[in-house]
């Protein structure tokens, strides 16, 4: 097991060092000067121009850049934002709770709803039930999310309006952020009603954001259930006479959510792409707006840094899964 | 089963194989009643991009300026000149919807072609050669699949060029190393069978083996990738149209059109809601057929 | 303790909200992020709405509404004979905010300016390069570094500016953002914390309103400054909630969440006119929208082929089509609400007759030109390449075959500078300062051939007049503006296309907003009626 752990570990390295090459390069890629475009209309002289070149190392030659970029990103640095000035790595934190939490409530009610509804599809097989079921999960697999979301909010905020534009919370609430999780500090702050702002202020965007996971949790976890219960343990634990759902419960449920909890952890990059488009929709202040507009402003360095943050989440996500699976299947672990 | 055809050399038994197989196909496919469907609509699809002029009512950019926002025929207010009602500028919806099937056809064919063709060529020399080409081609792979997919697309774009064709450029990058990853798998598993083996023996160049040996062997996963993909390519392309780096304003594409009309949205429910239904009409089509074509091929799955 | 205070502060502003008469709260829906709280580092308005604006003050201030100077910081100032000398006398009693996380011991004075300067001309201050990539773009970009000799502390409330050359313009350049006044106490105690970077996302200052908190992307919480100098603000509260899209700013506006709201779409005024809760003002930008003709290109060297070719121009359908009636025709380099316009010059008339047999007078057959088309969006000009196409059209009509050439916007700002640039340039200028020098002399002055003139055009009646009036009283420099201007319309560097209007939508029991014509967006003075 440790030895599977190193040896994947190690397989991280060069992917690695293989993202903070695209990271970089892409960026020097991008067409446009950031210091002319800090510039506008007004301009400036060539030797202000130069000034500013050095000041922000473009001066240099791309070897140098680049390797003063990794010594930085080694001692925790990922560079300063042109637009605000800020640390990128202090912006990348402020927003990223809002992200996280938007994902995991996605992913918790992909989970949810998705594996129920895989399992009752793989029983009924053939019926009208797992017609349907999988009918819906072929259409929210196949589902234009950013449209979806417009849809939502057309008929739930407009038409009906239960549910609120967009943000994360109403402005009449305020309370420090101790979590950054809007759920758990709204509770804290003991205010009346800020819990169920917040909450209602997530209810569209989970939706929209957990459409594609469920769908492919369901269809995986039908998929699985499907072997599983065409394999010899299972049917013999039937025709000895045990009840259904025992047998669905405990034997076949337990084999089948092996690659299922792999197609959970897959979706992290899913719901990444997802979150773009999502918060783009809901105006949610987190890491997938701030790289849409970071790319609009030509902010090189926090494309960059951002780039690099959400490739090793990726990545770290992935390897966790790999563990878990060996954790959970017998067969690999030894 | 699958790979006994290469066996067969003469020419007349290889067309009566090919013939049975074909037809064992459509049996597995028909069984699938959503996979027909699929495909009549993906067909109707097709029909009505290629004749767009003919079935469209309007041209797509013609802008009538005393018909802004008219709400589609059954609401009032609506006329039957405009069945799905206008854009901002007076712009026929129909039509444009019409007219953007074909940007999403076209994406698909050639982000699918772009990805397929670069994908198995690279995936071939990779599972044939092995060594250090294989394991630098494959750690490439890893890095462009270490980001979110859209996310990539979205920096593509941006270093290419906001655009229709930039935009294809960029989603067949990132649908490619899917197909890499396959034909590497699929010749690594071939390379070994006996008939390849019996190839080289006999003396088939290293181009043979790949192209006439190998590769037909391993078309069954990647017809039902290249299906996927067709899917995803519309979907991200609509994506990016989206979010500005797309296809570019007034070019009717669906993802374009509900970008500009995004101002609307609790004004004129039609501009939104037309563009999006086209976009998961067309791509549930194509996974119907995706899900038939998998059934249809995938020998494990016929058992069961 | 501190959890407590903001505790309270919330329950005061959640209570106040539902009963709307405890405490008034104002909430904008402003269009974007500020990019940090220390108004000298950057140039964009949206910045400054958040900064410079609410929380702090200048030594001297434009007047709400107008481009006009009256003091600010300083109660009064003396200019010596020569220009050359700025001496400003402080006013007493001006307190900066007491916040949760810096209570000021002094009142504001000599070393607060001065600090407030010297962190961005001198090298050695610690401030200089607090934040990575600090380039004080507006301090710069004014020539500030050239033209400040020295700043001296001549006693604790009078500080005097000395310059290099004298400079009318320099009393309107310190009522801008960048001019700011941050407090040197505040500064110090940071810099002994080691936490530099607060000043820049931490604000204290002496103006009407003080930094609560803000959540980036979200929303910004400002209370009325109770100690604020010139009287405690009548609202209490003031929220920025950033909404990026026009259309749920709208939105939000019409469910009454916000009560002011800049940018609308242009498409959406109307039915905000027809509202009767909403008031919608309007003011013409301070900005103007150009062609600018490389003069030193033949043909276009002619004057007469400049003004025949501004005569084939349809302003009107450019209005109609690419401002969409949020615009207004230009005739002068400088827009209306400035001091100096020359209201008296007649705009070339749109004839394409006339201006056919122009052009055949000054031999000119077949011309074929480039029309440089921007790739971005502007408040002068909200689509570039819809405009060029327009006025490809009108050309074709007399006989002149313009292609549209487009570059990547940094790119397109760097070539369009070059003196042997092929064709016409489409750009624009948003003013600074509301002097007439920020337009005349930056965009048309011989110096700036070669850069921000990209009509490349050098007129030696022209140049004369408006260096003349680089000094001299504000009743001097009018009349040698208004003499520029016509010699300007004699020429035709350029073709004036237009000047964008400004719409700000609210509340109408807003009260007391005024719309300032450097495109701020200030809220002193403004009062929620019952």
């Amino acid at each position: 097991m440790i030895r599977f752990l190193l040896y994947r570990l190690a397989l991280l390295v060069p992917t690695f060092i293989g993202v903070s090459i695209v990271a970089f390069a892409f960026i020097r890629m991008l067409p446009g000067d950031p210091i002319l475009l800090l510039a506008g209309e007004r301009g400036m002289t060539e030797e202000r121009y130069q000034q500013l070149q050095h000041l922000y190392g473009f001066d240099q030659s791309i070897f140098v850049q680049y390797f003063n970029y990794v010594a930085d990103l080694l001692s925790g640095d990922f560079g300063t934002s042109i637009v605000t000035k800020r640390p990128v790595l202090e912006e990348f934190f402020t927003l990223f709770p809002a992200t996280l939490e938007l994902s995991l409530c996605a992913i918790i009610v992909a989970t949810a709803i998705g594996i129920p509804a895989g399992v009752f599809a793989a029983v009924k097989r053939g019926s009208w039930l797992d017609q349907s079921i999988m009918g819906v999960a072929l259409v929210g697999y196949s589902m234009p999310i950013f449209w979806w979301g417009l849809l939502l909010i057309i008929f739930f905020s407009g038409m009906l309006q239960w549910t609120p534009v967009s943000g994360r919370i109403s402005l009449i609430y305020f309370f420090p952020q101790v979590t950054g999780f809007m759920l758990i500090d709204s509770l804290l702050s003991g205010q009346k009603g800020a819990f169920t702002s917040a909450a209602s202020h997530l209810i569209l965007p989970t939706i929209v954001l957990a459409t594609i996971p469920l769908a492919v949790i369901a269809r995986q976890t039908r998929s699985a259930m499907l072997e599983v219960l065409g394999e010899d343990y299972v049917r013999t634990a039937r025709s000895k006479g045990l009840p259904p759902m025992r047998v669905i419960g405990l034997h076949a449920l337990r084999n089948a959510l092996i690659p299922v909890v792999t197609t959970i952890g897959l979706q992290v990059g899913v719901l990444l792409a997802g979150a773009i488009l999502t918060e783009t929709i809901f105006s949610w202040p987190g890491i997938g707006k701030w790289m849409v507009d970071s790319v609009g402003k030509r902010d090189y360095s926090v494309v960059q840094g951002g780039l690099l943050l959400i490739a090793a989440i990726i990545m770290i996500v992935n390897l966790l899964v790999d563990v878990l699976y060996g954790l959970i299947n017998p067969r690999i672990r030894r | 089963m699958a790979h006994t055809q290469a066996l067969q050399d003469k020419p007349a038994t290889a067309g009566a194989m090919r013939k049975a197989m074909l037809k064992e196909f459509w049996y597995y496919f028909s069984q699938n009643k959503g996979a027909v469907i699929g495909l009549y609509v993906f067909a109707a699809i097709v029909i009505i991009a290629v004749f767009a002029p003919i079935v469209a009512p309007h041209s797509p950019s013609l802008q009538n300026r005393e018909a802004l926002l008219l709400p589609p025929f059954w609401e009032q207010g609506g006329q039957f000149a405009f069945p799905l009602g206008t854009d901002a500028v007076g712009r026929d919806i129909l039509s444009r919807l019409i007219y953007g099937a074909r940007f999403s056809l076209f994406i698909g064919v050639v982000v699918v072609t772009l990805s397929v063709s670069f994908g198995v060529l690279v995936g071939l020399v990779a599972g044939f050669f092995r060594g250090w080409i294989d394991t630098a081609i494959m750690r490439v792979m890893d890095v462009i699949l270490a980001f979110p997919s859209l996310l990539l697309a979205l920096v593509l774009v941006a270093i290419l060029g906001p655009g229709l064709m930039n935009a294809m450029i960029a989603i067949a990058l990132i649908l490619q190393p899917h197909f890499v990853r396959l034909t590497r798998a699929a010749v690594l598993s071939e390379r070994e069978r006996e008939y390849v083996v019996s190839a080289r023996v006999a003396g088939a160049s290293r181009l043979r083996l790949m192209f006439v040996t190998i590769l037909p062997n391993c078309l069954a996963p990647l017809i039902v990738q290249a299906t996927l993909s067709f899917s995803s390519a519309i979907l991200d392309a609509a994506a990016l149209g989206f979010l500005g780096m797309g296809a570019q304003p007034p070019t009717p594409e669906w993802g374009t059109m509900l970008a500009d009309a995004r101002e609307f949205i609790l004004r004129a429910w039609w501009v939104v809601t037309f563009p999006g239904l086209a976009i998961l009409v067309t791509v549930l089509a194509i996974n119907l057929m995706g899900d038939g074509l998998r059934d249809a091929l995938d020998p494990k799955l016929k058992q069961s | 303790m501190k959890t407590m205070k903001t505790l309270l502060a919330a329950t005061i502003l959640a209570a106040g909200f539902a009963t709307a008469a405890s405490a008034k709260t104002l909430v904008y829906c402003s269009e974007g992020s500020p990019e940090g709280f220390d108004p000298a580092l950057y140039t964009a308005g949206t910045t400054f709405d958040a900064s410079s604006k609410p929380v702090y003050n200048r030594l001297v201030e434009f007047k709400r509404g107008t481009t006009e100077i009256t003091p600010g910081l300083a109660e009064s100032w003396d200019v010596s004979d020569d220009g050359m000398e700025y001496t400003f006398h402080l006013r007493p009693g001006v307190k900066f905010h007491t916040t949760d996380f810096f209570s000021p011991s002094r009142e504001m004075n000599a070393d607060d300016v001065i600090f407030s300067f010297d962190r961005q001309l001198s090298k050695d201050n610690p401030f200089n390069a607090y934040v990575e990539g600090a380039s004080w773009e507006y301090f710069n970009g004014m020539s500030m570094p050239d033209l400040i000799k020295s700043i001296d502390k001549v006693d604790d409330m009078t500080v005097k500016f000395v310059l290099n050359r004298a400079e009318a313009p320099f009393l309107a350049n310190l009522a801008m953002d960048f001019a700011s006044v941050v407090s040197k106490e505040y500064a110090d105690k940071l810099k002994d914390g080691g936490n530099l970077s607060d000043l820049n996302q931490k604000p204290v200052g002496t103006g009407p309103f003080q930094f609560v908190a803000y959540q980036p992307d979200a929303v910004i919480r400002y209370k009325a400054f109770a100690d604020y100098w010139n009287g405690k603000q009548p609202i209490d509260d003031l929220v920025f909630a950033i909404t990026t899209d026009a259309s749920v700013r709208q939105q939000k506006l019409t469910a009454g969440e916000c009560q002011v709201m800049p940018y609308p779409n242009p498409a959406d005024l109307q039915a905000l006119k027809d509202n009767a809760d909403i008031n919608v003002m309007e003011q013409q930008g301070l900005n103007v929208g150009y062609l600018a003709y490389n003069t030193q290109q033949a043909p276009f060297d002619n004057p007469k082929v400049r003004k025949a070719l501004n005569m084939a121009i349809n302003k009107q359908a450019i209005l109609d089509a690419v401002f969409q009636g949020a615009g207004q025709a230009a005739k002068n380099p400088i827009p209306p609400t400035m001091w100096s316009y020359n209201d008296d010059i007649k705009d070339d008339p749109y004839d394409p007759e006339a201006s056919k047999k122009m052009l055949e007078e000054a031999g000119v057959k077949d011309l074929s030109m480039k029309v440089w088309a921007m790739p971005v969006q502007r408040p002068y000009n909200p689509n570039a390449r819809r405009m060029a196409e327009l006025i490809q059209e009108d050309f074709s009509k007399v006989g002149v075959k313009a292609e549209i050439v487009s570059y990547e916007w940094g790119e397109y700002l760097q070539r369009s500078k070059a003196t042997d640039r092929d064709g016409a340039v489409l750009l624009g200028w948003t003013g600074d300062n509301g002097d007439p020098d920020n337009f005349l002399a930056v965009l048309l002055g011989c110096d700036a051939v070669g850069g921000a003139n990209r009509a490349q055009w050098c007129n030696e009646e022209f140049d004369a007049l408006i260096k003349k009036a680089k000094s001299g009283t504000q009743e001097e420099r009018t009349k040698l503006y208004k003499e520029a201007q016509v010699v300007f319309k004699r020429e035709a560097p350029w073709a004036t296309i237009a000047h964008s209007v400004v719409f700000m939508p609210m509340r109408s029991n807003v009260t007391g907003y005024v719309m300032d014509p450097l495109g701020g967006h200030w809220f002193d003075g403004v009062d929620i009626s019952e």
